[in-house]
């Protein structure tokens, strides 16, 4: 189990620097030549003045040292070139043996450092962990909620094959595949915050001056994102229910399990849901690329304080280096999450392990 | 045609006992239009994208013929509602105050389906936008399927080295979850209606090509491929002759769906702000204010005034991917040669 859990550890550094390759390319694609955005308006800078700030910026070098020096936050030249090299921010030294100059500069993405806002100047790693835990909350709670409304669903639907049931279950899921959520949030917020009044219409919770913590305010103000955003993962988990539990009650050990007489409830929801649920697995991954994807939409809709809305709000400022490390942020969580789904995946199927 | 040869079943040419030999081939295709035209479902699914696209070829005639324009402005008729359920009841002799009101509002021209928050006509704007949103998933998908199956099929081709890059750049791209991915896109590059086709098509081929790779691998070990090989048939020919055709039903139904999530993801993003950018009309930029109107009422009357901007372009985007997703999976039913003999 070890020796699969690290050969899934050493599996994600690939896709982990190809993540970095290409934030490299966007930050670099991004308009604005990052000379003129240090200097803009400033009297001072003559030609002269801005080909030595290039020079300490690294800008002159070839894309790899760039590169390097953008992951690590160290810069490297040849030469002894530690005059030139030294800025206030920085610290440089020689290293003659192999006749290169060294500055370490503080940052890079390994130390965790996605850059500076542009809008708000703060470091954008601390404007993702402030909006991190109210994207999470609502992830997890739609993710819980279409679980434990889909699964059994899907189950259900297998079970009355062909039932009144099962024909509502698979037309709804195919309804619910093609309704765009940023279509069905405005309906329910009308139905059920305008008309009815028992929502509210967006935020996390009531906006007061002393902002304590209340349990039934925050649970009002989660149910409407949360169930738009869990009725394409309701669909998607009751089909998949469906179909898995479709094929293991066809299967020599359910015909074992009903020749010795065990009774219909035992059979299907002892022996076939366990192992129906076990592709559930498979899918994990992929799930929480949809609701991380679907948050977007919701929470801007709902003014939900998450990272999606920073996202968009960041992409409407063209505040890139927001942008881009929410989009960072997310590739590692979705890494992670495809780890431990396949690790979880091993866990419960034994077979996984000695493909 | 073919189909008649299948339902019309046996032939009886020559003599009765050589029935069998005489009985008309079935053809492939032949078979695949008989289950077709068996599924009304996807029969109905494929008429109301007919319709749809045809009503969209033909937004210009039919906005000139009811005399309103997608992008006229008109502030002094804002949010006015529309005007066919007041016409049918002036018609009937129910009401005979509203809808001659509204006409007079409106400048003698009917506004159908009402005017937005600009005073511009609902109906228009929609028939033009299906025209954009069309048009962008329509290319948008084919570009997808053209690289996907490519870079899939050579992916499975090479193998080594080329397929490990491969898969490499599919895996990178495909951690980040699409929206994501085309929001910082779109934020360094601002879109027009064609650049955004090219991002849409750029990243939406990874599930095709994964699966040509696939296909391409299982193929390639089949006895025919085998039997194809020992004749002498070069590596080149048994990939178009064999392993690309063999793929390509399922190729089709893969684009089908593809075209119904592409409208699907174009309109979120208009929907964003961040796609197809006002005053072109598209289904998904259209609801991008409708969100705010929901609790716009008249100051008199109470009423809602916004909601037919929330409703229409919602439900023309709902039914026309519901369409294609209905297509998608029709065409796998009757694609499918295995599953038929199942049947």
């Amino acid at each position: 189990m070890t020796r699969y859990i690290i050969r899934r550890l050493l599996q994600a550094i690939p896709t982990l620097i190809g993540i970095s390759i290409l934030s490299f390319i966007l930050v670099n694609a991004a308009p604005g030549d990052p000379i003129t955005m240090r200097t803009f308006g400033d009297p001072r800078m003559t030609e002269e003045a801005r080909e030595i700030l290039r020079r300490q910026l690294g800008l002159d070098q070839p894309a790899i040292v760039q590169y390097f020096a953008w992951m690590t936050g160290l810069s490297v030249r040849q030469g002894d070139q530690v005059a030139m090299m030294t800025t206030p921010g920085n610290t440089c030294g020689y290293i003659g043996a192999i006749n290169v100059t060294v500055c370490d500069g503080g940052g890079g993405i390994l130390r965790g450092d996605l850059g500076t806002s542009i809008d708000t100047k703060q470091p954008v790693w601390a404007r993702i962990v402030e909006r991190m835990p109210a994207t999470l909350e609502l992830g997890i709670t739609s993710l819980l909620l279409s679980l434990f409304i889909g699964v059994p669903l899907g189950v259900l639907s297998a079970v009355y094959r062909g039932s009144l049931f099962d024909n509502l279950v698979r037309f709804f899921a195919v309804i619910f595949r093609a309704i765009p959520i940023f279509w069905m949030a405005p309906i329910l917020i009308l139905v059920f915050s305008v008309v009815l009044g028992w929502l509210p219409t967006g935020g996390r919770q009531t906006v007061s001056l002393t902002q304590e913590f209340n349990l039934g305010d925050r649970i009002r103000h989660i149910i409407l994102p949360a169930a738009v955003l869990a009725f394409g993962g309701i669909a998607g988990f009751s089909r998949i229910m469906r179909t898995e539990t479709l094929e293991v009650l066809h299967t020599d050990y359910i015909r074992t399990a009903q020749a010795k007489g065990l009774s219909p409830n035992n059979v299907w929801f002892v022996h076939a849901f366990r192992n129906a649920l076990i592709p559930l697995m498979t899918v994990m991954g992929p799930a929480i690329v949809g609701v991380l994807g679907g948050a977007v939409v919701v929470e801007t809709i709902f003014a939900w304080p998450g990272m999606g809305r920073l996202t968009v709000n960041a992409a409407f400022q063209q505040d890139y280096p927001v942008v881009l490390g929410a989009g960072m942020f997310f590739a590692v969580l979705t890494i992670i999450g495809y780890m431990l789904s396949d690790i979880f995946y091993a866990v419960v199927d034994p077979r996984v392990r000695f493909d | 045609m073919a189909v008649d040869q299948v339902q019309g079943g046996v032939a009886f040419k020559g003599a009765q006992d050589q029935a069998y030999l005489t009985r008309k081939p079935q053809t492939y295709l032949g078979m695949a239009l008989a289950s077709l035209r068996r599924d009304k479902l996807t029969l109905v699914a494929i008429g109301f994208v007919v319709v749809v696209a045809l009503l969209a070829l033909g937004a210009g005639a039919i906005t000139g013929a009811i005399g309103v324009e997608p992008n006229a402005t008109n502030p002094a008729n804002q949010f006015q509602q529309p005007y066919l359920i007041p016409y049918i009841q002036w018609m009937l002799g129910m009401d005979p105050v509203t809808a001659p009101t509204m006409l007079y509002k409106s400048g003698g021209v009917p506004h159908w389906l009402g005017t937005d928050q600009l005073g511009r006509d609902q109906l228009a704007r929609l028939l033009y936008g299906a025209r954009v949103s069309l048009s962008i998933a329509l290319v948008a998908a084919a570009l997808s399927m053209v690289l996907g199956v490519g870079v899939g099929a050579m992916a499975g081709y090479f193998g080594g080295r080329i397929d490990d890059v491969i898969m490499w750049f599919i895996a990178t791209l495909t951690t980040i979850p699409e929206i994501y991915l085309l929001i910082i896109v779109n934020s360094i590059f601002r879109p027009t209606p064609l650049t955004l086709t090219l991002f849409l098509g750029f990243l939406g081929w990874f599930g095709t090509a994964r699966f040509m790779r696939g296909n391409v691998f299982k193929v390639r070990t089949l006895e025919y491929t085998n039997a194809a090989r020992a004749v002498g048939a070069s590596d080149f020919r048994i990939m178009l002759r064999h392993v690309i055709p063999n793929s390509l039903p399922i190729i089709v139904v893969i684009t089908a769906v593809d075209v119904g999530a592409l409208i699907l993801t174009e309109s979120i993003l208009s929907f964003l702000g961040l796609g197809v950018q006002p005053p072109t009309p598209t289904w998904g930029n259209m609801l991008y204010r409708a969100n705010d109107f929901v609790f716009l009422r008249d100051p008199v009357t109470k009423d809602f005034i916004g909601l037919h901007l929330l409703i229409w372009p919602g439900v023309m985007i709902t039914l026309t991917v519901l369409s294609f997703y209905l297509i998608g999976d029709g065409l796998r039913d009757a694609l499918d040669p295995m599953l038929k003999n199942k049947k």
